[in-house]
């Protein structure tokens, strides 16, 4: 085999310096500077949050996943890009047993979440969809109001004593998304009479609600314009503070914006996986080169 | 030899033009047809209204005697009526009343009707001419002046003004739903009762008047004029509450297990299979399949709404199971990620967010499925729902008819020229009930129409 097999880069692996923005560190950081010149500050830890061991996905008879292994570290945010069709949303789905829903859909290998797999016949699908929360590509508010949007989440896995609690979860979930300003005027208004980017922000926000330990992302900015795109942004990087951040993109320069680390997937494989700096200066994998050039120029 | 540039595009120019205004007649005459296609339907709908409405809504209205009758004590010559006395029991008592009871029962009421008529005639009838006389009323008013007397006796000697249905010959006669010019022989009324008639309704004695009867009373066969609807309503009102409270609840649960939980299997889809089979078994086959489990094995009573409401349940299953998937189809697979991803168990998904999107379209879905057993006949003429019956049944174990049952039945009466008006306003009657199903149908959705 290629370098296709993952390359289980430490994120420590480069410490650099600190910027005003970054909190006491808890563990080994690394700082990844990117192609645009920004610096941003990895918050991940050593700790492995999430582990896949030999992950093969079928569809029916055909194979959409071939034995992938990965490690998913605690706080840090991993982007998946690859071309179309190759398996990111297969795979991402998979973290939290999303391809359930799916009938045709049959996994095969381990993934542990905090060392326990979350494929055991005795782990309640329930708990570890609110232990790993998921953001799809096209916004979904339930057709409900504002506030419910959020509270749903809370209000089933009995978070919340009271309405006061309630009350608290649904404004703190909101200011993390960055949506307050913009709706606590109108929170009994429909959640679907908002703009697109309000919308996804707000799925977001409903997906924070209930606290997840992991937020996996597929695609959250395609429907939406820069603006909105840089605020989803801006909201990721604040969230790994406290979140494992695994999003999907198609935008190269996302990644390059907000990973600390990216995967790269190629027809089922993993083909490499690395610090985003070296992804997209230094790739290993003739694949992810001509990928990653042919994208840029 | 090749085209030049300028002949290809005048060339594109001109098959492009050629083809579209082959486009436009094509489109035009599709147009065309819809709309004449639509018009006829609505035609249609117009004739059929306009029938139902001109012959059935005279038939609201019924000839009716105003007369003066006095309840004469020298005809009326029986023991006062019996009170319960002091240390008398129950049943001496009810001894007593029942012998009172057929005491009244055998006095000449119909003498009294003759009194009365003769009055207002204005001239003394002889006997033999009592026949011409008495076939002026309906003949169950003498029934109706019993009951007046044995529940209030102190009418005893008094003069009452009474409304009395004239008998359904004279509302045929009155109404001009015969041919004035037929034959003596072939009238039903003799020359002396048409002579009477044209006298009262000078006189203003007979006169149009609602008819409470068709509401109040149930068929009858004796007293024709008030043959009336009260029992086949019932029985149908029965029926949908039976219909309603098993294949909806039924129908839908079954549906929601189908769409949202079956797996996808060789077992599922030969049950989806059948379900569709299902819809479009004629509705007769279901009613032989009743007859044999309900009554035949089940020994349920013959004619009864219970039994009925079973078998229309058993014809509305499927259409309220079709519905119901199609409805839960139509929500956007999105909304069940959403929840799902939230950590919502199926159940949760189903009942929180998919069922209450899906209820408009539940239930629009499930009143036109009742809507549809509501006018169904042929399969409760399998279940004795033809039968005779001269109560409003008090339960759904009762003996009853049904409105489509009642409508059948009336339109075989012999006695068209009454009986047709009578089917009409009937018909008119099931279609109120069907429209007013419709309207909460359409109400219902208004109100629980979600955007999304
Ligand atoms: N529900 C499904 N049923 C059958 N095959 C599927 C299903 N979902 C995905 N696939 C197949 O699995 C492979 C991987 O699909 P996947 O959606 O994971 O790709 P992707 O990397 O997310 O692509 P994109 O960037 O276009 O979203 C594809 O070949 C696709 O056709
Ligand atoms: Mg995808």
């Amino acid at each position: 085999m290629d370098t296709s097999t993952h390359s289980s880069a430490s994120s420590s692996a480069n410490s650099e310096s600190t910027n005003a923005r970054e909190r006491a560190p808890s563990g080994a950081m690394s700082s990844v500077s990117v192609g645009n010149g920004e610096n941003r500050v990895s918050k991940a830890t050593d700790k492995v949050k999430l582990k896949a061991e030999g992950v093969n996905v079928f569809y029916g008879d055909t194979q959409a996943i071939n034995g992938i292994d990965l490690d998913i570290y605690e706080n840090e945010v991993l982007a998946f890009i690859g071309p179309s069709g190759c398996g990111k949303s297969t795979f991402l789905r998979c973290l939290n047993r999303m391809n359930d829903t799916i009938d045709i859909c049959r996994v095969e290998g381990k993934i542990t979440l905090d060392e326990r797999d979350i494929y055991a016949p005795d782990r309640d699908v329930v708990l570890l969809r609110a232990q790993v929360g998921i953001v799809f590509q096209k916004p979904n508010p339930f057709p409900k109001s504002i506030y419910e949007n959020i509270a749903y989440g809370p209000r089933l896995h009995g978070l919340a004593k009271r309405k006061a609690e309630l009350d608290d979860i649904v404004e703190s979930s909101l200011r993390r998304a960055g949506l307050w300003d913009e709706v606590k005027d109108r929170l009994d208004k429909p959640g679907t009479g908002l703009s697109g980017g309000q919308q996804q922000r707000l799925c977001i926000a409903r997906t924070v609600a209930v606290s997840p330990d992991v937020i996996l992302m597929d695609e959250p900015c395609s429907a939406l314009d820069p603006i909105a795109t840089a605020k989803v942004e801006q909201l990721i990087d604040e969230l790994s503070e406290s979140y494992t951040i695994v999003m999907v993109t198609h935008n190269m320069q996302q990644a390059a914006r907000v990973a600390d680390r990216t995967a790269f997937f190629h027809m089922g494989d993993l083909a490499e996986v690395d610090t985003t700096d070296n992804i997209f200066t230094n790739p290993q994998d003739q694949r992810t080169h001509d990928y990653i050039t042919g994208r840029f120029g | 030899m090749s085209l030049t540039i300028e002949q290809r595009r005048q060339h594109r120019l001109e098959t492009i033009e050629k083809s579209l205004s082959k486009r436009h007649r094509k489109e035009n005459t599709f147009r065309r047809l819809g709309l004449v296609a639509v018009l006829t339907g609505l035609t249609l709908v117009a004739i059929l209204f306009a029938s139902i409405l001109s012959k059935g809504v005279p038939a609201f209205w019924q000839a009716t005697l105003y007369t003066e009758v006095t309840f004469d004590p020298d005809v009326i010559d029986i023991a006062p009526k019996p009170e319960r006395q002091e240390g008398e029991t129950q049943y001496a008592y009810d001894e007593r009343m029942t012998q009172w009871l057929t005491q009244a029962g055998l006095v000449n009421w119909q003498s009294l009707i003759d009194a009365s008529l003769e009055q207002a005639l204005g001239e003394e009838v002889e006997p033999r001419q009592l026949r011409d006389l008495r076939a002026l009323v309906a003949s169950g008013e003498r029934y109706a002046l019993r009951d007046r007397f044995t529940e209030d006796p102190s009418l005893l000697g008094e003069t009452v003004s009474l409304k009395m249905l004239a008998s359904a010959d004279v509302d045929v006669w009155v109404k001009g739903n015969i041919d004035r010019d037929l034959p003596d022989a072939r009238l039903q009324l003799s020359p002396q009762s048409r002579a009477w008639v044209d006298v009262l309704q000078e006189q203003d004695v007979l006169r149009q008047s609602f008819s409470t009867s068709l509401f109040m009373n149930t068929d009858s066969r004796s007293s024709l004029a008030s043959a009336g609807l009260a029992g086949a309503f019932m029985g149908s009102l029965f029926m949908m509450m039976v219909v309603i409270s098993l294949s909806v609840p039924l129908g839908v649960s079954s549906a929601i297990y189908l769409e949202e939980f079956a797996p996808k299997n060789r077992l599922t889809d030969l049950i989806e299979i059948n379900i569709n089979n299902l819809a479009a078994v004629p509705s007769i086959v279901f009613g032989l399949l009743g007859a044999s489990i309900f009554i035949g094995y089940l020994r349920l009573p013959l004619s009864a709404p219970l039994v009925g409401g079973l078998v229309l349940t058993l014809m509305t299953l499927p259409t309220i199971i079709i519905a119901t998937r199609a409805s839960l189809r139509s929500i956007p697979p999105s909304i069940r990620q959403a929840a799902l991803g939230i950590g919502a168990s199926r159940v949760q998904t189903v009942f929180h967010h998919v069922l209450p999107l899906a209820l408009p379209g539940i239930l629009t879905g499930s009143i036109l499925g009742v809507a549809q057993a509501l006018g169904e006949t042929a399969p409760l003429l399998l279940i004795g729902m033809n039968a005779f019956v001269a109560n409003v049944p008090g339960s759904p174990m009762d003996q009853s008819t049904a409105l489509p049952v009642q409508i059948y039945l009336w339109q075989g009466n012999e006695l068209r020229n009454f009986f047709e008006a009578r089917t009409s306003a009937a018909i008119i009657v099931l279609l109120g009930l069907m429209l007013s199903l419709n309207a909460l149908a359409i109400w219902l959705r208004k109100k629980f129409e979600t955007r999304w």
